[in-house]
């Protein structure tokens, strides 16, 4: 049956067209119970068992995603009209709705109410778009009753309350949820509920507890319309919000309009905005740009908590502009130039769930009824959630999963409710699942269809990879990998010949991850989302299944594996004669450690060929590294750390350093070698679609507090160009032996990170890596645990003829797309592995109180930050009991950073050594942290 | 944006597979020799043919074979903007020399040398497809005006969107920017006359989505036969035993 849909719609020029679209109507569309003798039960989802279906309306959806998440809800029939208004208003729920229906556990069944013959509903003249919506529901709702007859009762679950009405006169049969959840009988239930606002509810239940607070507390939003015409005439910019992560009470809003970021403090001037919401921002008034903040400190109800982390491992990961956050008089002249301004309205709100635990607070007396309670989120960008639990004894000890409602600007914090409980605060699993979520990390096993891509196992190389004319057979060259010991996912190994003219042929074989990955599968799409493998200090996430990661692809030793090769003729003085990339299939002799690969090397008696080999590949090794560091590539030093765990109880035993050998360095100059061959060879061959990494070069003001601690102790630091301020860092050395390490830790943190990206986005000298000073670089080397590294590797095979590229790369919105999320994944996995490090140094510290000697790496007015070289740490030390606001007993003197004494008595200044003493300690019941305290000497 | 749902669902209510709704109608224009109306959907174009008749132009004349002129156009009214757009066109030409290439291919020509074949289409009300409703339309109009082919010429069109294969894109999902192929075949002889693609598409995906154009073509041509078929009928019920 056709029907045709017409409607009136304004075009972006503003003209008025009127649009006539096709709408077939079918016969074929089932209903998707099992139960149903008429209809095809090919497709059915609902449960045989099923004796109610519950139809959904669009508010119920739109409010209530999480409890129906939850396994509870079930045999559900989602229409699709609400499916498209739902799609329409919320994007987020409805990729979640979507993600329900698709999953085979859970009995969500699609009915495409509009292309159905008997539940398409024409809209009738004077009918508001919703209305006609909530008939098609009730049409809808009445059809499957009359469909299914006596064997199933179907119900309208609506929160709308004339929808309800109307459909109780329909005779259909219509609850609201509340009143649904609560005839299921599960009080955990309830808790998932979204508390409605209360102009929907009926005056029974005005929730005010304190009545003294109701007082508006935020500036009310304005609306739409004014905002978008105050954007038009410049009055107001838009720009997404990023809230300091060291200081919740400062966020950034970069905006084209200005050209720079627009500073707000306070939670005021926030105005109920959260991370990553997009706002318009109104400018202050310029002499209000300083007087502003200093407000803002004084506003804030909690002073902000500094806590023990670890050293940062750049410029990302690194507070911006930490000594503001203290008020200290000097450090706000940097930034006197910065506008400031004040959110407007929201434009799009960035609202998800947020990990954390609530706030203690005494059980109420009235026990069993609903409890109001804080919510602390781990992240300190978000502010507490207020939320109602009527399960508060099980919850106070619990870190839990909190969804944001709403937030009335009469309201202190917004409010939420509660989506579900992780485990006990403290305890290993549930933190490490903890730092999982908060950066969005998948750890769910791999699904059937992943596992369905891989070979049949146990797999060797067949013959057909033999007689590949592609594959070159290197089974007879002495290939051997060198890795940290018990690494399982080998990806590299190498080989080195001497070549009867003295020059050598170095090999580089890549495990051949394409091989076995295929564009398109599952796997692939699995692979491409994960970016990364994740690797926690107790366990490991990885990108691709066990079998592939630990067996197919590893380059174990003794087995033939496929592998992905850069071989290059090379004089004794490293000079590269020539390259070729090849697939190969190699048995490698030998899996290293770092640890005896040093050994052979330094063990003069052993002269066996691997052992040469190993020391040919050194005396290279030691020459492109030379090579390099003249071209400016920068030696920068990082704190890591390195846990040893107990195999019993995976509790942290020992911490340490970690160390760095010859053999690693010679591992990685010949991976970043072969990055740069590679780069150099699908650049040529695709410019447009291939995948780089660069590293942009620091901006002076990155560089500032660098600077400025280095001027302090009498240092010069030249940073104008990569290669100076090398020179400059090897120039640098103190006193004592750990003075240059120190600066180079310092320099590092000013660094911003190296990311992804596609060439067809930007102009050559803009490729140019900073770090490394090679003026192309790629990811190659890694490609089980990196999907950068799969893409380029279809780069470099398509460019040797051996596959067709993809399709994906003939889409540079595509690529780019991709390479942003592999930055993402990227970033993510390098916090979650700092967050997990932080916990085991939590962990360690819980038994063994400890003395040790730290490094002062920036004063502020009331202490000072230390840095513990031995555990890679850095945290506060406080000079005057917290609370007291310096108390004016200690003066900092910016220029020499130093904190002085008033009576000039004792003063301590930066990178000084003093003896620290750290403890566990709980201020709050279930709150572990660590703490820093000075040792008097 | 998602132009096929999880359901298997097209945006007008379509599976991927399925044609939109098609008419067809001999004798629109008393006047031509021969004349149709063809609709897809609510594509809806009108056909007339004149001829064989003298050529106009003597210097175009062909010794051996007939002349075959084509032009397209649209109506002014056919979209909805109501743009008033110049006669000869890029387009409109492209559209008029593709579809005389692809009637010259099915008409004999060479049993009317020194004449001339007129084909007019004209698009009243245009969504997606119009190439495709011309030729079909052309096709019937000149069975109508009783010109000698050797198969009927049958065309339609097919895409590729959200990785499904998708038959007889209507404007919405024409305007995509996905790959549109269009296929124009003879169908008793099984040969192609026309493909048109102006985007990339890997080889085999290619294949997939001209076989399903061509399996759309064989559809419009059975229905066309039908049609032909019913009009012989009600000629022959008119002129009496």
């Amino acid at each position: 049956m056709l029907q045709s849909k017409s409607f009136v719609r304004k075009t972006k020029q503003g003209k008025v067209v009127k649009v006539v679209r096709e709408h077939y109507l079918r016969d074929d569309i089932y209903c998707g119970a099992s139960i149903c003798k008429v209809c095809d039960s090919s497709t059915a989802r609902l449960s045989p068992s099923a004796s109610t279906i519950l139809i959904l309306d669009t508010n119920v959806v739109l409010n209530q995603i999480d409890l129906l998440e939850n396994p509870a809800i079930d045999d559900v029939v989602v229409l699709s009209v609400v499916l498209e208004e739902v799609k329409n208003k919320n994007i987020s729920v409805y990729n979640r709705l979507r993600t329900l229906c698709s999953n085979s556990m859970r009995k969500f069944f699609v009915f495409s109410n509009e292309y159905h013959k008997d539940t398409y509903v024409k809209q009738m003249a004077g009918e508001s778009p919703n209305d006609r919506n909530d008939r098609a529901i009730r049409v809808a709702t009445q059809w499957y009753q009359s469909h299914l007859g006596a064997a199933a009762r179907v119900l309208l679950i609506t929160n709308d309350r004339e929808n309800k009405r109307k459909a109780t006169e329909e005779g259909i049969s219509a609850e609201t949820v509340e009143s649904y959840v609560k005839a299921l009988g599960q009080p955990g239930l309830l808790d998932l509920l979204v508390q409605p606002a209360p102009e929907d509810v009926g005056m029974e239940e005005v929730e005010d507890l304190r009545p003294s607070k109701r007082k508006v507390i935020y500036s009310e939003h304005k609306p739409m319309s004014e905002i978008t015409s105050g954007l038009h005439r410049g009055i107001y910019h838009q720009g997404k919000l990023r809230v300091n992560r060291y200081n919740p009470f400062e966020a950034y809003v970069g905006s084209e309009s200005i050209g720079d970021e627009i500073i707000i403090y306070g939670r005021g001037n926030m105005n109920r905005a959260f991370d990553g919401d997009v706002v318009a921002v109104e400018l202050l008034p310029q002499d209000q740009w300083q007087e502003e903040k200093s407000l803002s400190i004084a506003d804030e109800e909690d002073e902000e908590e500094e806590d023990v982390h670890l050293v940062p491992s750049s410029a990302d990961d690194a507070p911006r502009n930490t000594d503001l956050a203290q008020g200290s008089v000097g450090g706000t002249k940097a930034v006197l130039c910065r506008p400031s301004g004040r959110v407007v309205g929201i434009i799009k709100r960035n609202w998800h769930s947020y990990c954390g635990s609530l706030e203690p607070m005494p059980m109420p007396a009235g026990n069993g009824g609903i409890a109001h309670a804080l919510f602390v989120s781990k992240d300190r960008r978000i502010p507490k959630i207020r939320i109602q639990t009527r399960q508060l004894g099980n919850l106070l000890d619990k870190r839990i999963i909190v969804a944001v409602d709403s937030w009335d600007c009469l309201s202190r914090y917004p409010s939420g409710h509660y989506v579900r409980t992780i485990g006990e605060i403290g305890d290993r699993d549930t933190e490490s699942e903890v730092v999982l979520i908060e950066n969005d990390i998948n750890s769910r096993p791999f699904s059937l269809q992943v596992l369905a891509c891989l070979p049949p196992l146990p797999w060797s190389v067949s013959s057909e990879d033999l007689a590949n004319p592609c594959r070159l057979d290197l089974r007879h060259v002495c290939v051997f990998s060198v890795d940290p010991p018990g690494c399982k996912d080998i990806d590299d190994a190498l080989h080195c010949t001497t070549l009867p003219n003295g020059n050598f042929e170095v090999g580089v074989h890549i495990a051949d991850v394409t091989n076995f990955v295929h564009p398109g599968t599952p796997l692939d799409d699995e692979a491409a989302q994960r970016g990364t493998s994740v690797y926690l200090v107790e366990r490991r996430i990885d990108m691709l299944p066990k079998p592939l990661t630990e067996d197919i692809c590893s380059l174990r030793s003794d087995v033939e594996r496929l592998a992905f090769s850069v071989i290059w003729e090379m004089t004794p003085q490293a000079e590269i004669i020539s390259t070729k990339y090849t697939k190969s299939i190699i048995k490698s002799c030998a899996a290293l450690s770092y640890i005896e690969a040093q050994a052979r090397m330094d063990d003069s008696r052993l002269m066996d060929p691997l052992t040469m080999d190993l020391r040919n590949m050194n005396a290279l090794a030691k020459v492109m590294r030379l090579r390099r560091i003249e071209r400016g590539a920068l030696t920068l030093a990082s704190a890591e750390v390195k846990f040893q765990i107990d195999t019993e109880t995976h509790d942290p035993l020992d911490i340490g350093m970690y160390q760095i050998r010859e053999a690693n360095q010679m591992v990685e100059e010949f991976m970043l070698a072969a990055n740069v061959s590679v780069a150099e060879k699908i650049l040529k061959h695709f410019p447009l679609c291939s995948l780089l990494r660069r590293h942009p070069s620091p901006t002076r003001e990155m560089l500032e507090p660098l600077l400025r601690t280095a001027a302090a102790v009498g240092l010069n630091l030249d940073v104008s160009s990569s290669k100076a301020l090398a020179d400059s860092l090897d120039h640098a050395v103190g006193d004592d032996p750990y003075f240059n390490k120190l600066i180079r830790i310092l320099a590092t943190r000013c660094m911003t990170q190296a990311v992804y990206f596609c060439s067809g986005d930007l102009s050559p000298p803009e490729f140019h890596h900073y770090g490394l000073a090679a003026p192309l670089y790629t990811h190659f080397t890694s490609p089980i645990r990196r999907y950068a590294d799969v893409i380029v590797h279809r780069l470099l095979a398509a460019s040797l003829g051996l596959y067709k590229l993809p399709t994906i790369f003939q889409d540079n919105a595509q690529l780019t797309s991709t390479a942003d999320n592999l930055n993402y994944r990227h970033r993510n996995a390098q916090m979650a592995g700092r967050a997990s490090v932080e916990l085991h140094t939590l962990i360690y510290f819980r038994k063994r109180p400890t003395d040790t000697e730290a490094r002062i790496v920036k004063i502020r007015s009331n202490g000072f930050i230390v840095f513990v070289p031995k555990y890679g740490i850095e945290g506060p030390v406080y000079l005057t009991p917290r609370g007291e606001k310096g108390g004016g007993e200690w003066v900092v003197d910016e220029q020499q950073q130093k904190v002085k004494k008033m009576d000039g008595s004792i003063s301590y200044s930066v990178l000084q050594t003093v003896m620290i003493h750290m403890e566990v300690v709980e201020p709050q019941p279930n709150r572990p942290k660590l703490e820093l305290a000075l040792i008097c000497r | 944006m998602e132009f096929v749902s999880p359901e298997g669902l097209r945006l007008d209510g379509r599976r991927p597979m399925e044609m939109r709704q098609i008419r067809g109608e001999i004798g629109a224009v008393a006047k031509a020799d021969g004349s149709a109306f063809f609709e897809m959907g609510n594509t809806k174009v009108i056909a007339a043919v004149y001829g064989p008749r003298e050529v106009e132009n003597r210097s175009q004349q062909i010794s051996d074979q007939a002349l075959v002129r084509c032009e397209y156009t649209m109506a002014n009214f056919s979209t909805g903007d109501r743009m008033r757009k110049p006669k000869g066109d890029r387009r409109s030409t492209e559209i008029s020399l593709v579809i005389r290439q692809t009637m010259e291919a099915c008409i004999l020509t060479h049993l009317m040398p020194r004449s001339q074949i007129d084909i007019f289409v004209q698009v009243l009300q245009a969504d997606g497809g119009t190439r495709s409703a011309c030729i079909n339309a052309a096709t019937l109009a000149l069975a109508d005006a009783g010109i000698p082919m050797r198969d009927l010429v049958t065309s339609c069109s097919a895409g590729y969107l959200n990785s499904t294969p998708l038959l007889d894109l209507n404007y919405v999902e024409d305007s995509a920017g996905g790959p549109d192929v269009t296929v124009g075949i003879l169908p008793k002889l099984d040969k192609v006359t026309l493909l048109q693609m102006d985007a990339k598409l890997p080889m085999d995906i290619f294949e997939n989505v001209m076989q399903l154009a061509i399996e759309g073509c064989k559809a419009i041509a059975n229905y066309i036969r039908e049609v032909l078929l019913e009009n012989t009928k009600q000629l022959e019920y008119r002129r009496g035993p």
